[in-house]
């Protein structure tokens, strides 16, 4: 495999393209509404109006309007029928052919929810098909890999990573380049690549997407992330939860590998590289890089106390890289547009795009990718539209780990530094919308009682602290706290936060402390009326 | 071998840059309180007891793992330390059944001792009350999980010293369970030698001698540093 092949695979697939494309989304939201029948009636009306020789259609990855699904967009002529039925199909087909509109609702792809978008990550998400390696070399895909290995030297690589300004996507915002130089520069016999999939967060879907959706630019990334730093083996470390994320990286992996795109001597280079799959067993901490990497080595996920960082000393105690799947899915558009370019989006501190999982009470449920340093009243209320009937009382990003923004502060940019100074943080990128009939004090027992549940037990403070919380707020809403409960809970959370072991207790009060803080009319409400109040987020 | 120096409440010391502050400061006749930490076994920073201020440094850091640093300013009692100490002893109390009139170790416990030492005569928070059971199918020893602290010393001392690896933990969270084997009752558990190590390394009363009544239970800990500094060293010191 060298260049000409890469392009050669790319021509042809091109070449064999129809002039009619239906995209089909076979991602997992359409898929949970019959996209998969959709996907066959339509093939099957193409078929039975004998146009298979100018229409096909395309099983491609998430298009973001999920509240819409199933979704099948038309190209070229940009159409998008939302909700399709699998009978409303032939009827699609025949408007294809002049015969009169289809009956389907159509919707369009120039509402505010597309339009203020700026996909990077997801830019061949909803184009591609995420089962077959040429349709993601047909839109240029392994050429940065090409490229990496073949003219530039790894220290270029990472220098590069580094200009960019990219900071890791998984909720720290740690800067990649800096991680990715640490690792280049430790000695030693072998290295370890790992790509964190174990997104957990209530509410949160973004890798998810990615990975269903696009998963050879994950390996791509990693790969590129490999030559840089000097590894030979990788890991995905994805959450069994995620069957179809898994099978399509499968399913990606074996195609690489055939193609001579990971295994040994890419592109005729001596560089070698090989990408494992790891299932998680359905434990929110192992998305904790150190008790990730104990969960590959077959241990139990536990946290362990840092330094030694794993850039230092992770699995098998040898260097290991360990970057969040949205980070690996930004690298191949960095190399190939250069550190300029990507630096020029976002905000002075935070660069790029960032993926957002939109859910909660608002119309427009999905995903969408924005420049850092967007207005969160712009993602929710022009591209989400708003709740709908109602208004929005405040927004919660970061999951479990993050914390509650009142609507008072929609006119903050998105990204980590705004964010952490009201309270929350960017986290992975879940962003839960609430209206005035949602009860602060029912949200904050919610993540609390998802954090009790989610502590793996070993440092004191988040196990038995959490429980306490956790008991704490549910005398609030049983109307049986009192005061004095408050500033026990007050105290407890801040000792939570400061002694834990892990980022999962160390952040596990940030519901509490911001509902705290930015409604602690609603906690008095519950003392002094006694009333109860349920989670509804 | 290179020496730090650096000082610990005010006091100036030396230490060898591979000590923990936790070792520079025992040398030094400063105590720290510590409970899931024994020497002889690896350091795991899980009970957060061994917390202390680093000048110039926002986070509390575990002494049982963070290498003392030449210049160090590090503070073990402040008041804010204090109080979480105190905290944190006072959750241990309120999530299991600790009833001390009742237990082996009573005088000889050291969670007893750090509740002595921290100043707690009753914890502020509920009783959690859980359900725990206690497994006597061992013939000599017998564990109540109604006392456990989950320090996991048990399983370290018996995965490190002894080399059988029986005791592991089971659940997360609160349900976090010390098990033997894969599940199996203590007595059925086929890699457990019988050493006793565990006994002797738990801080509490919950790993204990048959036969042992209210108060009359006295482990010897050293016992741990011992062999292992003989395997290590080949001295024969205590």
């Amino acid at each position: 495999m060298d260049l000409n092949d890469l392009l050669e695979i790319a021509e042809k697939e091109n070449a064999s393209a129809k002039p009619i494309r239906l995209r089909c989304c076979t991602a997992a939201g359409c898929l949970s509404q019959q996209g998969d029948a959709v996907k066959n009636a339509l093939q099957q009306a193409v078929a039975d109006a004998d146009m298979s020789d100018r229409v096909e259609v395309i099983g491609v990855g998430c298009m973001g309007l999920c509240s819409a699904g199933p979704l099948v967009k038309v190209d070229p002529d940009g159409a998008l029928f939302e909700q399709v039925q699998p009978q409303q199909c032939a009827s699609i087909i025949a408007s294809l052919n002049g015969g009169g509109p289809a009956e389907a609702s159509v919707g369009s792809d120039t509402i505010p929810f597309f339009s203020k978008q700026h996909p990077i990550v997801l830019e061949n998400s909803g184009r591609i098909n995420p089962e077959r390696i040429e349709s993601y070399i047909a839109a240029g895909g392994y050429q940065a890999l090409y490229h990496s290995l073949r003219e530039m030297a790894p220290t270029d690589v990472v220098e590069e990573i580094s200009k960019s300004g990219l900071r890791g996507r998984g909720g720290a915002g740690f800067p990649t380049g800096l991680k990715w130089a640490t690792v280049a520069k430790m000695t030693a016999e072998r290295k370890y690549i790992v790509c964190n999939a174990d997104e957990g967060d209530p509410g949160a879907f973004m890798d998810r997407s990615v990975l269903e959706s696009d998963p050879h630019r994950v390996l791509e990334g990693m790969a590129i992330a490999a030559y840089a730093v000097g590894a030979t083996q990788g890991f995905v470390y994805v959450r069994g939860e995620y069957p179809l994320a898994i099978a399509r990286l499968k399913t990606a992996i074996q195609q690489a590998r055939r193609m001579g795109l990971l295994g040994t001597q890419i592109f005729e280079s001596p560089f070698d590289f090989r990408v494992d799959l790891r299932i998680g067993a359905g434990a929110f901490v192992c998305g904790e890089e150190t008790a990730l990497l104990r969960s590959i080595e077959g241990q139990r996920g536990t946290p362990r106390p840092r330094p030694p960082f794993p850039a230092q000393s992770g699995l098998w105690g040898y260097p290991t890289l360990i970057n969040n799947v949205e980070t690996f899915a930004n690298i191949a558009p960095i190399v190939t547009k250069g550190s300029e370019w990507f630096a020029g989006i976002g905000t002075e501190k935070s660069k790029g795009t960032k993926v957002f999982a939109l859910a909660g009470k608002i119309t427009n449920t999905g995903l969408i990718e924005v420049p850092m340093g967007t207005p969160l009243r712009t993602i929710v209320e022009e591209m989400g539209g708003g709740v709908p009937n109602g208004k929005v009382k405040a927004v919660q990003t970061g999951g479990p780990s993050g914390g509650c923004i009142p609507a008072a502060h929609l006119d903050t940019p998105v990204d980590y530094e705004s964010l952490a100074k009201l309270g929350s943080i960017m986290g992975s990128g879940g962003m839960i919308v609430m209206d005035q009939s949602d009860n602060m004090v029912g949200v904050a027992k919610f993540f609390m009682e998802f954090c009790m549940d989610e502590s793996c037990g070993k440092c004191v403070p988040c196990r038995a602290g959490t429980a306490q919380i956790h008991k704490i707020l549910t005398k609030v809403t049983d109307g049986l706290a009192t005061s004095a409960d408050l500033d026990t809970l007050r105290s407890l959370c801040e000792m939570v936060k400061s002694a834990s072991l892990c980022g999962l207790g160390q952040s596990a009060p940030n519901p509490v402390l911001s509902t705290l803080r930015y409604y602690p009319d609603e906690y008095q409400a519950c003392i002094d009326g006694g009333a109860t109040a349920e989670a509804s987020a | 071998m290179a020496v730090k120096t650096l000082t610990i409440d005010g006091k100036a010391i030396s230490a060898r840059e591979e000590q923990t502050i936790l070792q520079a400061a025992r040398e030094n006749g400063i105590s720290i309180p510590t409970l899931c930490q024994l020497n002889g076994t690896s350091d795991i920073g899980a009970c957060r007891l061994c917390l202390v201020e680093v000048a110039g440094i926002p986070k509390l850091l575990p002494a049982c793992v963070t290498r003392v640093g030449e210049g160090m300013e590090v503070s073990t009692d402040s008041e804010r330390i204090r109080e979480y100490r105190k905290m944190i002893v006072e959750l241990l109390f309120a999530e299991r059944n600790h009833v001390c009139a009742a237990c082996v170790e009573n005088g000889h416990c050291e969670l007893q001792d750090l509740a002595i030492s921290v100043g707690m005569d009753h914890s502020r928070y509920d009783y959690m009350n859980p359900k725990c059971a206690v497994d006597i199918t061992h013939k000599r020893y017998g564990i109540d999980h109604n006392r456990c602290v989950l320090c996991g010393r048990c399983v370290r001392v018996c995965d490190e010293i002894e080399g059988a690896h029986t005791w592991d933990f089971q659940g997360r969270g609160a349900n976090t369970r010390t098990i033997s084997d894969m599940f199996v009752p203590w007595g059925q558990a086929a890699s457990c030698t019988s050493c006793g190590k565990c006994v002797q390394a738990c801080p509490t009363g919950a790993i204990f001698r048959r036969g042992s009544t209210v108060a009359e239970m006295q482990k010897d800990r050293t016992r741990l540093d011992f062999i292992v500094t003989a395997r290590e060293k080949k001295q024969w010191i205590a």
